[in-house]
């Protein structure tokens, strides 16, 4: 069990943040770039210390600022894998991974037979007599882990791992390092900013954002409540926020941005600071938030003349591959509220999508999912 | 201006250091013939300065590594009250003249000298021995290796020496199996340059130390006292140590790059 509390102000950014994990669980940690999430890993690992916090891994407290408590990071039962690997260059691949036993005076023999036995959990054995600048990013990154676990730590820190790799060995090894995880005896923390890595590595996660915990808890409880905009686009579905109306009678068609296709009663609306969603799902009145998976959205150059409830109208700002390389784009559109719609390469093609195309974003009012 | 005339000025430039630089050199090895060279090597006078010379220059680069190192290391990773000071301190000689650091030794451990006088109580003299010469090496070559090793010292990639606390190495181990291997070449450049500088020193020796041949008449004393009686001796001895300064810096510049930890290095390592 993890219990982190961290405070510290570094000139403007402020940090003061919460953590909670139990035993032998993976939780992820994802934010976006200067959120503070490596600065997490670093409290946690000693390189840095909170102005004010603490810190209790496994019932041994490493760091209280009220009782003067701080276990330097050397004293720590930490593995930290950092962003680049961090490889020593003037040691060869079994150096790097003995060199943790070696500093704690473990016997020869012993570090021997450690270190190989890691070495070949990682598939790296072959690899041994090589220098790291001899090694690929994937090769590297499996001697970084293979360096860290070896000592058997008791929380187990990973800085985007993944990050340095090609799409293709970063899913090949992606997938390794799950099975990995699951056989360690520590608690991982797992830093990344890549949605699909957040959602494969951990089935716990916590959001970062702006040095604060905006939101924690089970993966699909994340899916089902994003708490911010930026987790709903974080984990690719599109976040409503607005007062759920269930009466529709009094409200005609009023035009502007939003405009629903038909107006029959009965379906449930959600008044947006702009517009308005309709919803097949009945609900109750009042502040309410609202999910639409992109994948539910529709892109037409015309407007579509389906049963679709909800259009929006808007400029195609960009478009990435999901997962990159794979069959699917993921087109940001500005509309208002803005979009994001996961549709074909197919589709892609076919209607000549590109940044600054003006399409038609609709919707069925039953793919307005209403969390809870 | 346009590139060639560019080229012209820097080039330029750089051939009349170059032959400003090389003249000289190139003079004393005119002066004499390589037999002249050859037998006066053999003498008495050269032979106890050089002895000498390669003594205290040798014990002085120990004495500067041994002090110098741990000063480098604390100057390169840490931050502490009065640190501007002590790099000045560190410096200083090297901008000093030559015969006021002598002077100044003498002073500090002269027999009435502030700390002489201590050591006198001991049985301990310094000036005008063997031990004085090496102290006035000392205290010239320090800065020669403190500038380049902390250099190397800061220079080892920060993220290392946090991946080798996160893997459970004490500060000391760090050190040495981290930080000193991948700042070889630094420090094996200062060791190269304050060698060198304690070969060459001339001023503060022979005003704390004398010039006493045999136990205190380096190279450099010797030279200056064969100018004005023998002047082929003086150009061999001359000619000597020109040879030997040249070839330490030569030596330990280049060659630290393939003996050391680089040994596989196909490109440039992170």
């Amino acid at each position: 069990m993890l219990e982190a509390r961290f405070a510290s102000r570094l000139g403007l950014f402020s940090l003061d943040v919460e953590l909670q994990v139990p035993d032998r669980t993976v939780m992820v940690l994802v934010g976006e770039s200067g959120s503070g999430k490596s600065t997490v890993l670093r409290l946690l690992a000693g390189l840095l210390a909170p102005e004010r916090g603490r810190l209790v891994v496994d019932g041994k407290t490493w760091f209280d600022s009220e009782r003067g408590a701080a276990l330097p990071a050397n004293a720590r039962a930490v593995g930290h894998v950092a962003q680049d690997h961090a490889l020593f260059p003037h040691l060869s691949v079994s150096q790097n991974v003995a060199f943790g036993l070696e500093a704690q005076g473990v016997p020869r023999s012993e570090v021997k037979r450690r270190a190989a036995s890691a070495l070949e959990r990682l598939g790296v054995s072959a690899l041994a007599a090589r220098r790291p600048h001899q090694l690929s990013g994937g090769q590297q990154q499996r001697v970084a882990i293979a360096r860290a676990i070896v000592l058997e730590p008791s929380l187990l820190l990973l800085d985007e791992p993944l990050s340095a790799l090609d799409a293709q060995s970063r899913r090949v090894i992606r997938s390794e390092l799950k099975r990995l995880l699951a056989t360690l005896f520590c608690t991982t923390l797992y830093v990344t900013h890549n949605p699909a890595e957040a959602l494969a590595m951990g089935e716990r996660i916590t959001v970062i954002e702006a040095g604060r915990v905006t939101q924690t808890g089970a993966r699909d409880d994340l899916m089902r409540h994003p708490r911010s905009a930026y987790v709903a686009e974080f984990l690719g579905v599109n976040l409503f926020r607005g007062s759920l109306v269930g009466t529709p009678a009094a409200r005609a068609d009023e035009g502007g941005a939003v405009r629903n296709a038909s107006t029959p009663p009965g379906p449930s609306r959600i008044a947006l600071p702009e517009g308005e969603l309709v919803l097949a799902a009945p609900g109750s009145d009042g502040e309410t938030s609202a999910i639409v998976n992109p994948r539910e959205i529709t892109l037409t150059l015309e407007r579509p003349a389906s049963t679709a409830r909800n259009v929006f109208a808007g400029v195609i700002e960009e478009l990435a591959p999901e997962p990159p390389s794979g069959e699917r784009v993921r087109i940001s559109v500005a509309c208002v509220p803005p979009l994001i719609a996961e549709v074909t390469r197919q589709a892609v093609d076919e209607l000549r999508l590109a940044p600054g195309t003006r399409v038609f974003a609709s919707f069925k009012a039953s793919g307005v999912v209403l969390p809870g | 201006m346009n590139r060639l005339g560019w080229r012209f000025v820097t080039g330029g430039a750089a051939i009349v250091l170059t032959a400003f630089l090389v003249l000289p050199l190139l003079a004393l090895f005119l002066r004499v013939s390589p037999a002249v060279l050859l037998s006066r090597l053999g003498e008495p006078v050269v032979l106890d300065a050089l002895r000498l010379s390669l003594l205290t220059s040798a014990a002085a680069t120990l004495v500067v590594v041994a002090l110098g190192l741990p000063m480098a290391y604390l100057l390169a990773t840490r931050d502490f009250p009065g640190k501007r000071v002590i790099e000045v301190l560190v410096d200083l000689p090297m901008v000093l003249p030559p015969t006021v650091a002598g002077f100044s030794l003498l002073m500090a451990f002269g027999r009435t000298g502030l700390a002489g006088h201590s050591l006198e109580a001991f049985g301990v003299s310094l000036p005008f021995t063997t031990a004085g010469v090496v102290v006035a090496q000392v205290f010239m070559a320090v800065p020669f290796f403190v500038g380049p090793a902390r250099a190397g010292l800061a220079g080892v990639d920060r993220r290392l020496v946090d991946a080798a606390a996160t893997l459970r190495a004490s500060e000391a181990f760090t050190f040495f199996r981290v930080m000193l291997p991948l700042a070889t070449p630094a420090i094996m450049a200062g060791i190269a340059m304050s060698g060198a500088r304690a070969l060459g020193e001339f001023g503060a020796t022979i005003t704390f130390a004398g010039n006493l041949p045999g136990t205190t008449q380096t190279m450099p004393l010797a030279v200056y006292l064969a100018l004005q009686s023998d002047l082929d001796a003086a150009v061999v001895m001359s000619v000597l140590l020109l040879a030997m300064a040249f070839g330490l810096l030569l030596g330990l510049r280049s060659a630290p790059v393939g003996w050391f930890w680089r040994r596989d290095a196909r490109g440039t390592i992170r």
